[in-house]
């Protein structure tokens, strides 16, 4: 009897998380909307220009943001993978991939950004600064997993794989990140260093939270529809979907 | 004993079967067949534990296989298509080496006369490289008479086998049955096994279920 | 358990030795990337001398991801692997032992083959010294950090690259400790804490990548 159950749990899950995505999806865009449009008038009319890196400094409103978003999300995406792992909930797999572009992006996003402010702060676009170097790699984690998950054909195949290959990357990060500050420590000394961050302003910091929240709505706003779409493929098979299309005609 | 509970298994995208439930209990044969991928491996291979289902469970006696893990892999011997023995060492090097991995001993002695049983008498010493198929084939099988698995699980076991292979090979499960032991065969050759009062089941096409 | 671990050892020992040409080809590559990079940059013995332990790591790399191949895709085609996964053995102990063969016969040639190349770039003796030891240290942990990714890859598309598309960059910090060992003791600093590092990741590798690679066969077997 037990078995029953699990089996109705588990085949509704999709279905029911389906529409619920899609009822939450609205109200993430609007808070998204809302909060990057104040934080982004924060930071270019309210946040003072910095004595000493002028103008300039104020794409790290959206560095640092990104660059945050960055990590955490590969973490939660971890933790969907691995909950898909051990409990075998299909929806937290979707959840892991839908995840992955998103994360990268702000990968992406940060490393541009860093380069952009890098420009006119150390005078180049590039410098193997231990942060930097640490985002890339975890760029390059993002790329492994996107492009394990799209090598396989069989979706529960991907699904685990992914999940195992997202646990080993949470494991290694912390490794990675010290091994890369030890090397660039004994590398560079200490040539790098951001001026002024630590009696950083209120309203930047400020500003800074509002971003990160923006981007944060921005993610799970995204990651939700990204995740509709997933599941809409997976379960195209099955009635609730076709009832859906039925609806649609 | 073995019992499958409404089991279901996903390829990709085709459901192969749904709500599949039979038993096996001591001595008994059963008997697979469907046509062309109608789930016949597949099955076999949830049976074994290599394969997830995506619902239902399997039990050996009483418990699901996947708590048992190691326990039931010992009560369990599958022969698939693929032979799993090695081109680059010998017939007598590939019965050992499984047999250690199997756990179980067999001693220089009785892998010779296993494979001089299989009907490999004078080819044990080499490379399984320069064998023919049905050869290779009887490698594979000779674990059977070295190997003290409850359950036997074998996935078209007389492809490549010659008349009297094909004989000598019912007869081993024969005695394999009648020690108590379990089988699940599929086969497309007509043999003489499957002709009498054995347990069925059939996949895909013309119905599922136990006859 | 140790009996089957040594039965595993020795029959990949075995078919390697009976395969010889595929060990060889591995070091062949090896020593040629090495040498391209003097052909690459010029023969300035300063320069050269600069870069030895980053050049030399960096082979050894590409060179264990190269090999990685190997690990299980032949078990895999010839069913031996679905075999192993069906005996009443824990899983993870037959990935340790296809590793250790694996190392044996891919990564300790390496490991002899080092100093000779350190010779070219006119390495100090206590830089080949350890060169050696990180090696020693550091290509068993590139071999167990790249079954993970050798059984998630197994019999996909384009394999060998993607497995390196995943590993290498969980293997950086091997990359970093090992050559950064080389490099602190040239320059006279010490190396000691960099081999400790490594020590330290080869252990945890040992502890877990076992256990993550059998997992990743699990599914790709399936």
């Amino acid at each position: 009897m037990s078995s029953r159950i699990v089996n109705w749990f588990k085949f509704s899950s999709p279905a029911t998380f389906y529409p619920l995505a899609g009822r939450l999806i609205p109200w993430f865009t609007a808070a998204a909307v809302i909060t990057l449009g104040v934080g982004l008038y924060m930071s270019f009319f309210v946040a003072p220009t910095d004595y000493k890196q002028g103008e300039g400094y104020r794409i790290i409103f959206v560095h640092v943001g990104t660059a945050w978003m960055s990590m955490f999300i590969y973490v939660v995406m971890a933790a969907w993978a691995g909950l898909g792992l051990v409990f075998n909930t299909r929806v937290s797999a979707m959840m892991a991939s839908a995840l992955a572009p998103t994360g990268a992006m702000f990968t992406f996003v940060a490393l541009w950004t860093g380069a952009l402010w890098g420009k006119p702060m150390w005078g180049t676009w590039w410098v193997w600064d231990a942060r930097l170097t640490s985002e890339l790699i975890l760029l390059f984690l993002y790329l492994g997993f996107i492009a394990l998950q799209s090598a396989i054909d069989d979706p529960r195949r991907a699904d685990r794989a992914g999940a195992i290959l997202a646990i080993v990357g949470v494991v290694n990060i912390p490794i990675i990140y010290y091994s890369v500050q030890w090397w660039n420590t004994l590398h560079q000394g200490a040539s790098v260093t951001v001026s002024g961050q630590s009696s950083m302003e209120t309203v930047m910091l400020w500003t800074m939270l509002i971003m990160t929240f923006g981007f944060w709505f921005y993610a799970i706003a995204v990651v939700l529809a990204r995740v509709r779409c997933i599941i809409l493929e997976r379960e195209r098979d099955t009635t609730w979907v076709r009832e859906l299309e039925g609806e649609v005609q | 004993m073995l019992e499958v509970v409404d089991l279901e298994c996903v390829r990709g995208d085709r459901r192969l079967f749904t709500n599949l439930s039979f038993s096996l209990s001591k001595g008994e044969l059963l008997y697979l067949y469907g046509h062309n991928g109608s789930g016949k491996t597949t099955l076999m291979r949830a049976i074994c534990g290599l394969l997830q289902p995506t619902e239902g469970e399997i039990r050996w006696d009483g418990e699901p296989i996947r708590e048992l893990s190691e326990e039931y892999t010992r009560e369990v011997l599958y022969i698939g298509h693929k032979n799993g023995i090695k081109d680059d060492l010998t017939a007598l090097e590939n019965l050992r080496v499984l047999s250690t991995l199997d756990g179980v001993h067999i001693t220089e002695e009785q892998a010779w006369d296993a494979l001089k049983r299989i009907g490999l008498h004078g080819f044990e010493d080499l490379p399984t490289q320069v064998l023919s198929q049905g050869q290779k084939r009887r490698v594979a099988l000779a674990r059977l008479l070295a190997h003290q698995a409850r359950l036997w699980i074998l996935d078209e076991p007389f492809t490549a086998l010659d008349k009297a292979a094909v004989e000598m090979l019912q007869q081993v499960i024969r005695e394999h049955l009648d020690r108590g032991g379990m089988a699940f065969l599929t086969t497309h050759q007509e043999v003489e096994l499957t002709a009498g009062q054995v347990k069925q089941l059939q996949l895909g096409k013309g119905g599922q279920g136990c006859v | 358990m140790f009996e089957t671990f040594l039965a595993i050892v020795k029959r990949d020992l075995i078919l390697a030795m009976r395969r010889r040409s595929d060990v060889l080809t591995i070091l062949f590559f090896f020593v040629i990337v090495v040498s391209l990079f003097p052909l690459g940059i010029g023969p300035e013995m300063n320069t050269l001398r600069l870069i030895a332990p980053g050049v030399v790591w960096v082979a050894a790399l590409l060179a264990s991801m190269l090999a990685l191949e190997r690990l299980f895709a032949i078990d895999y085609a010839d069913g031996a692997l679905e075999q192993m996964l069906l005996t009443p053995q824990p899983l993870s102990l037959l990935v340790l032992g296809k590793v250790t063969a694996h190392w044996l016969v891919t990564g300790v040639p390496l490991v002899l083959m080092a100093p000779v190349l350190g010779i070219q770039y006119d390495l100090s003796l206590d830089g080949l010294r350890v060169l050696v030891i990180t090696l020693l240290l550091g290509t068993p942990a590139l071999s167990l950090i790249g079954a993970i990714g050798a059984a998630l890859t197994l019999g996909l598309r384009g394999g060998g690259v993607l497995v390196s598309l995943l590993v290498l960059p969980l293997t950086i910090p091997v990359l970093i400790f090992g050559a950064g060992a080389v490099e602190a003791t040239v320059s006279g600093l010490g190396g000691e804490g960099h081999i400790s590092m490594l020590a330290a990741i080869l252990v945890m590798a040992l502890f877990f990548a076992p256990l993550a690679a059998a997992a990743a066969l699990r599914v790709s077997v399936e």
